[in-house]
């Protein structure tokens, strides 16, 4: 491997790493979330915001889902600036 | 021959042609161990998927929705929560510090004997841990699908396995992991399918084999007229429970057990097992020997009342499936065990009659107790004076941080990082994990109330409730169901033996003993590592028959959390950690979670039948407290250990 592209390689671990993080601390702030109500406010979880379906559901859900967007916005994130 | 064994033998000996096939084509220490580095992202993005669904994920998920509601779908969200730490955090690292093991990348900068064989060490444990609850649940299919007795569903699998990893290494287990998680998905969209439109009844169809029997829920009068039936007074373990014992008059002389319910009774079921233990009656029916008690007792589990007093939904969406399980009234089992006063022991099965609102948030099931407002104490031990609520809540939040950090401290899905080229590569298919992964747990949710709602489960044990579910939908469904179950296991044990082999043979014997083996001498060596590791796979199998798989996998993700994740973070993120400070934070924290496992309430009740309140713990989930005290263990020991100066970062290794 020469030096030029093992300088790259790091710059991109660099990047990726950052972003990585970032979207990171985004889930962990909703996994917190969910913890949180669950421990210290059980009521909301009972509480139906749309659709008839409760909050403790929907949560579940956007934690299910939640990942899947963060990772398709990295994978974009990381192409993204490796191309540039 | 039955379709289900049938179906059962082709799948098997599919995967084990497959297996032989790409075995043949790997033959050095970099091919055993990580398929050469050229696996396509794709497939190995459903192999992470293959890896990870494994039978804790598919049968005690299901089975925990089917028996406690929400708080069984909270593991499904905490499994995939996971994920994030994986990709976000650890993928990048991971896959350019390392060349095989775990062991590898945490010892990548320091080349010490002391981090090699602590992360040696902490992979076998984590594995092994890993390893029960798959030969606990290959048991369970095995006694369900074929008759066979626990102990030989765990050799059967045993055997396969240790062929299948001493053969050919990690690309046969990868492809036989892609196919297992494709066909998985899809059979578990196909049963979700199939639940929405058959919607919901209040007299559900049960099996061909098991026809729901619908039980009575009645007024006292009814049960006992005065004319020839006679109420036993309290006597023995009855007195002060809740139910009530009739003798049907001189004729027949059979006895019932009723549960009092306010001014009901509600019909239960009854196991008598007499005091030389001899003789076994089921409902008032003595067993014929080789019959076991579950196939005489109904099965349960339905609704008890539909919003709008309606009898049946017709099909339904996925959104109003959820709402009307929020809106009806659901049966559920309890069971309870009395000693007669003649010293034979009954166990009472009862119906449980549950508010869907209540199923369907946490503290339902395992965390029963959590979000009630009422100051009850645990009533014993050490923790007398502790609230339940606080118990439980600890217990949760504990559980939480545990599935969130375990994923990425797992050996077997870590060493899964070094089958693609590059980092990309491990990127991309990290998110094909996490999308398959997802879809599949949304699925649970469906498939366990499914099993919740069809009078299908078996009301000793909820371990089956997906494959039961499966038959009521007919025998073909049932057999592919038990056959992805059993490869499902196949593939995940497979994994973990050959990351617990990786440990022996590369870190301790190659790395930590100095053995100087070339090549083939060290994939020689992880053979038969692997064969010795699948004995005591089988044997630990048999050892825990009674354990719930999710629950034991909650347990190996807080021992792998507690003795990895600490390392794994800092190594990453403090410039000032040592060799020393690795060391010991791998080694305590694999301690103090395996101690505290060991000493707590759980394992008192179910593995020693000891009183729980004499337990050490007040909760049973460790990570809430070795987690932390790895980080701590960390930080105190390279501060102190400070003149050991970390060389340099090394280039990326490509």
């Amino acid at each position: 491997m020469t030096d030029d592209t093992t300088a790259a390689a790091e710059a991109e671990v660099r990047r990726a790493t950052r972003f990585g993080m970032i979207l990171f601390l985004l889930y962990l702030a909703l996994y917190a979330g969910f913890v949180g109500i669950a421990t210290f406010r059980p009521a909301l979880m009972g509480v139906r915001p749309f659709g008839g379906v409760n909050l403790a559901i929907w949560y579940g859900m956007v934690l299910i889902v939640a990942p899947l967007v963060l990772a398709g916005i990295y994978l974009v994130l990381c192409r993204r600036r490796s191309g540039a | 021959m039955s379709s289900p064994l049938t179906i059962f033998l082709i799948f098997v000996a599919v995967v084990l042609g497959i297996s032989f096939w790409l075995g043949s084509k790997a033959k050095s220490a970099k091919g055993y161990y990580a398929a050469h580095g050229e696996i396509p992202w794709f497939v190995n993005g459903i192999a992470f998927a293959g890896d990870y669904l494994s039978a804790a994920s598919f049968l005690g998920i299901c089975g925990l929705i089917a028996t406690g509601g929400y708080d069984g779908f909270l593991y499904s969200i905490g499994f995939l929560a996971g994920w994030v730490v994986a990709l976000f955090v650890v993928a990048e690292p991971i896959k350019r510090l390392g060349r095989f093991t775990f062991a590898d990348a945490l010892d990548s900068q320091f080349d010490s004997r002391g981090i090699k064989l602590a992360a040696a060490i902490s992979t076998l444990v984590v594995s092994i841990f890993y390893l029960i609850p798959q030969m606990v649940g290959a048991g369970a299919v095995m006694t369900s699908l074929l008759g066979w007795q626990h102990v030989w569903g765990v050799v059967a699998v045993g055997v396969v396995v240790t062929i299948i990893v001493a053969t050919a290494g990690m690309v046969s287990t990868t492809w036989v992991q892609f196919i297992k998680g494709s066909v998985l998905v899809l059979l578990c969209t196909i049963l979700s399918a199939l639940i929405l439109h058959r919607g919901l009844s209040t007299s559900p169809p049960g099996s061909a084999q098991r026809p729901f029997k619908p039980f009575v829920s009645t007024s006292v009068d009814t049960v006992a007229p005065d004319t020839g039936t006679m109420v036993i007074a309290e006597d023995g373990g009855w007195v002060g429970k809740p139910f009530v014992r009739v003798v049907d008059g001189p004729a027949t002389g059979g006895m019932t057990v009723w549960r009092r319910n306010g001014d009901r009774l509600s019909e239960c079921q009854t196991v008598v097992v007499s005091a030389d233990k001899k003789t076994t009656t089921v409902n008032g029916v003595v067993l014929a020997p080789g019959v076991k008690a579950k196939e005489v007792l109904r099965p349960g589990g339905n609704i008890s009342a539909l919003p709008g007093g309606r009898s049946e939904t017709g099909s339904l969406s996925p959104a109003a499936f959820l709402t009307t399980i929020q809106d009806s009234e659901i049966n559920l089992w309890g069971s309870d065990k009395i000693k007669n006063a003649d010293g034979s022991e009954i166990t009472v099965y009862f119906q449980r009659p549950s508010s869907g609102e209540k199923i369907m948030q946490p503290g339902f099931g395992l965390f029963k107790g959590m979000s009630d407002p009422d100051h009850k104490t645990v009533g014993a031990g050490l923790y007398k004076d502790m609230e339940v609520s606080t118990v439980k809540k600890l217990d949760f939040i504990s559980l939480m941080i545990a599935l969130f950090c375990g994923t990425a401290s797992l050996p077997h899905i870590l060493i899964r990082y070094y089958t693609v080229r590059d980092q990309a590569a491990a990127r991309k298919s990290t998110v094909v994990g996490i999308a398959t992964i997802g879809f599949f747990y949304v699925l649970t949710l469906i498939i366990g109330l499914g099993a919740m709602t069809s009078g299908v489960l078996d009301v000793t044990d909820p371990t089956l409730s997906a494959p039961l579910l499966a038959r009521s939908f007919g025998d073909l469904l049932f057999a592919l169901i038990a056959a992805v179950a059993f490869t499902t296991i196949l593939g995940t044990v497979s994994g973990l033996i050959l990351a617990a082999s990786g440990a022996v043979a590369h870190d301790l014997m190659t790395n930590v003993m100095k053995m100087a083996m070339d090549d083939h001498h060290k994939v020689m060596a992880g053979k038969v590592v692997a064969i010795i590791v699948g004995i005591i796979a089988m044997v630990l199998g048999v050892v825990f028959e009674a354990m719930n798989p999710s629950f034991l996998v909650g347990w190996a993700f807080s021992i792998a959390a507690s003795a990895n994740l600490p390392s794994l973070i800092m190594l990453l993120f403090w410039k000032r950690t040592t060799r020393q400070g690795i060391t010991w934070a791998v080694v305590v924290g694999m301690i103090s979670s395996l101690t505290w496992i060991l000493v707590s309430a759980d394992t008192y009740k179910k593995v020693y039948g000891w009183p729980e309140a004499d337990a050490l713990v007040p909760f049973s989930q460790p990570g809430l407290v070795t987690i932390p005290l790895g980080f701590l263990v960390l930080i105190v020991v390279s501060l102190m250990t400070r003149g050991s100066a970390r060389p340099p970062i090394p280039a990326p290794a490509g």
